[in-house]
């Protein structure tokens, strides 16, 4: 068996053991090397769900209901289920995930450890802050049943914690009620950064999700340029359209990343320009919330160097200008992806001693890996991140340096005294030190 | 084509039962579930509960089947509860070690219960019952590894293939009484039993494509089906090599 990868297939690091769990009571053998780190669906970017120590624990086997609530709306899982498998379940009777990540690939126990955020941000918190209690095994044998009133300690370590606490086995959270799977729509162009800042800021007040896709590439009196699109799930009516989802793969791994500067530079304006719907529209959910997980292995056009992921948060006091100098420095460099996100994050702080979401401006970029030449990037990057008191997002890492980790996260001491002793990743290893 | 409403699976807990099970459930059937490990069965039976509807009806039992005095029993409450039988899927089974087997008639014995034995008593009890309601379908997951005896596990293979022989002769007396016999051969399935193999390659199959096929060929009468359909192929290939040539080879 290949070794499990993270989503953007770097590094490349191969486990003692991996060991499947099948069963949310049965115990974890003891011969198993040491230490164990759970790997979920492999959604995560960089060494977060990695060890080349000891034994990845595959959850995927651990993909149970527990319980769901129809009447009102709360739902109890066992940790290795995709979010994609729950919205099967929930959808047809009028729920909805309440946070929902831009893939529903990702399972709830990597939801939860990762502390996932999504376009709701500024309306409804992060993923975590909807969820009711959870189980965690430790490696001495022991179950914390801990929630936001029970064992809060626990909680707070465990989730966003990078599934360093121990094993989640099962999570219980809240769902939000929906009339249909439709979403209503709609989509503005802005011209330059400015104009995103007030676009932004006006519909934000109006609506319960936003996103904006700029077009990295664009220079002078257009950087920044780009898409925001502003939804809420649709009203009950009494015709819909039909939507019937079409699947696409990417076949094989090419030997050099698709994604070049000509291919970027094409892509990138051509998305600005396409049709916008200033009025409104209807879009099912899948390709609203989803619009990467119809093609199936995207990841790997990036070719078999695999790609980075930089996602930085900027607190608001320091947001206009730290955004404008990180475009600014990407685009003078001619990197960067097609579709860069830019959300701002509302003010309802994380629940996790770890959690990346935190008021302020989130921005969101991959990179096709081209070695030292793609790192020195970031090291300017970093530079403006750490100058404005900004956080990396451990979830979408494969090398911040461990100094900009500890001042981003700056209770990662005390977040330390949680962790599993037989827990560990590549990740914490390399940013503790 | 076959109802398939109301469905009585034992070893609900293997992989590919449990997915068969989460496949009907998710087409509106009600379920009688039984299973050998309390822990496991009672995981599967809440999450097949979540699943349903309210109209549905999910329930199940523990038992181990290789007791065959409990297996009346089992029938009756399966159809008491659903009211009605209107499928079968037998689905339990064991992975043997071969070379522990080799060196121990009694493990070899105890396989031969579990794999064929008990298999067999269950069919005889539903088969009068079904004879008797002239309507239904029983599917019974046999496999590939019955068609022909090989070195490396031939005692699983013996047992499946004494059940598909079974099948065959079953098939045969209730195609008047207008009761379907499916038997079921997959092929390599990434399931907890096969958790010692190596399972890259093309050949290996997850239990969720399998329980499609078993629900399609239980709905539409099918005789034997392989699953996936290649193996049909591989097992025509393998069946007609000569004995003269196949002794001398490993496979």
């Amino acid at each position: 068996m290949n070794s499990p990868l993270s989503w953007n297939r770097l590094p490349r690091v191969s486990p003692d053991a991996v060991y499947r769990l099948t069963q949310r009571s049965a115990d974890i053998p003891l011969h198993l090397p040491r230490p164990l780190l759970a790997y979920g669906n492999g959604r995560s970017y960089g060494d977060v769900c990695l060890t080349e120590q000891g034994t990845l624990l595959l959850t995927r086997g651990l993909d149970r209901f527990i319980s769901f609530d129809e009447q009102n709306g709360i739902l109890r899982c066992e940790a290795g289920i995709t979010l994609q498998e729950i919205l099967e379940l929930i959808v047809p009777r009028g729920w909805f995930l309440p946070v929902t990540p831009g893939t529903r690939m990702s399972t709830v126990g990597g939801a939860v450890s990762n502390d996932v955020h999504g376009k709701n941000h500024h309306t409804s918190g992060t993923f975590c802050h909807h969820v009711r209690c959870l189980e965690l095994w430790r490696s001495d044998g022991s179950i914390i049943e801990c929630g936001p009133e029970k064992h809060q300690q626990w909680f707070e370590a465990t989730v966003g914690g990078l599934g360093l606490t121990g094993l989640i086995r099962w999570v219980e959270f809240g769902l939000i009620p929906i009339e249909n799977p439709w979403m209503w729509v709609e989509s503005r162009r802005f011209a330059n950064l400015d104009e995103f800042w007030t676009l932004n800021h006006q519909l934000e007040s109006r609506w319960p999700y936003t996103v904006a896709w700029i077009d990295c590439l664009a220079s002078g009196n257009a950087r920044g340029r780009g898409l925001i699109l502003a939804a809420d799930h649709a009203a009950a009516r009494n015709e819909l359209p039909k939507f019937k989802e079409r699947r696409r793969r990417v076949p094989i791994d090419p030997p050099f990343s698709l994604v070049n500067r000509v291919s970027l530079r094409a892509l990138n304006g051509l998305y600005y320009r396409q049709p916008i719907k200033p009025q409104g529209g209807l879009t099912h959910y899948a390709p609203y919330f989803y619009p990467l997980d119809t093609i199936q292995d995207w990841n790997r056009i990036y070719g078999r160097q695999g790609f980075y992921q930089y996602q930085c948060v900027i607190p608001p006091r320091e947001a206009e200008a730290a955004t404008a100098a990180l475009l600014e420095t990407i685009g003078r460099r001619g990197e960067g992806s097609f579709l860069a996100v830019l959300k701002t994050f509302g003010n309802k702080s994380s629940l996790g001693m770890l959690s990346f979401p935190r008021a302020g401006t989130t921005l969101a970029l991959d990179f096709p890996n081209r070695g030292d030449k793609t790192l020195r990037l970031f090291e300017e990057l970093d530079a403006i991140v750490r100058e404005a008191g900004g956080a990396l997002y451990p979830g979408k890492d494969a090398r911040m340096p461990a100094s900009l980790f500890q001042s981003g996260f700056p209770q990662w001491e005390a977040f330390s005294k949680y962790v599993d002793p037989n827990f560990s990743s590549e990740f914490w290893r390399r940013v503790t030190s | 084509m076959n109802t398939l409403n109301r469905v009585l699976i034992f070893g609900a807990t293997s992989a590919i039962a449990e997915q068969t099970a989460r496949q009907l459930v998710a087409q509106g059937a009600s379920l009688y579930c039984v299973g050998r490990n309390r822990d496991k069965l009672m995981a599967i039976i809440g999450d097949l509960r979540a699943r349903a509807s309210s109209q549905q009806y999910i329930d199940g039992c523990v038992a181990d089947l290789t007791d065959s005095a409990q297996h009346p029993n089992l029938i009756d409450a399966a159809d008491h509860q659903l009211g009605g039988i209107d499928g079968v899927l037998i689905a339990h089974g064991t992975l043997p070690d071969q070379k522990a087997c080799q060196a121990d008639t009694s493990l070899t014995r105890q396989e031969i219960e579990a794999n064929a034995l008990s298999v067999i008593n269950l069919l005889t009890l539903l088969a009068n019952r079904f004879e008797q309601q002239q309507r239904g379908v029983i599917a019974v997951i046999s496999s590939v590894a019955g068609d022909r005896g090989r070195q490396s596990n031939y005692i699983y293979g013996a047992a499946k293939g004494m059940v598909t022989l079974f099948l065959q002769g079953l098939r045969n007396r209730l195609a008047k009484a207008n009761v379907n016999i499916v038997t079921i051969k997959p092929g390599f399935v990434d399931t907890p039993m096969t958790a010692a193999f190596d399972k890259g390659g093309p050949l290996w199959t997850a239990p969720e494509h399998i329980a499609k096929g078993i629900i399609k060929a239980m709905e539409h009468g099918k005789d034997e089906v392989y699953l996936p359909w290649f193996w049909w192929g591989i097992m025509l290939i393998i069946k007609h090599i000569p004995e003269r040539i196949f002794k001398r080879m490993s496979l």
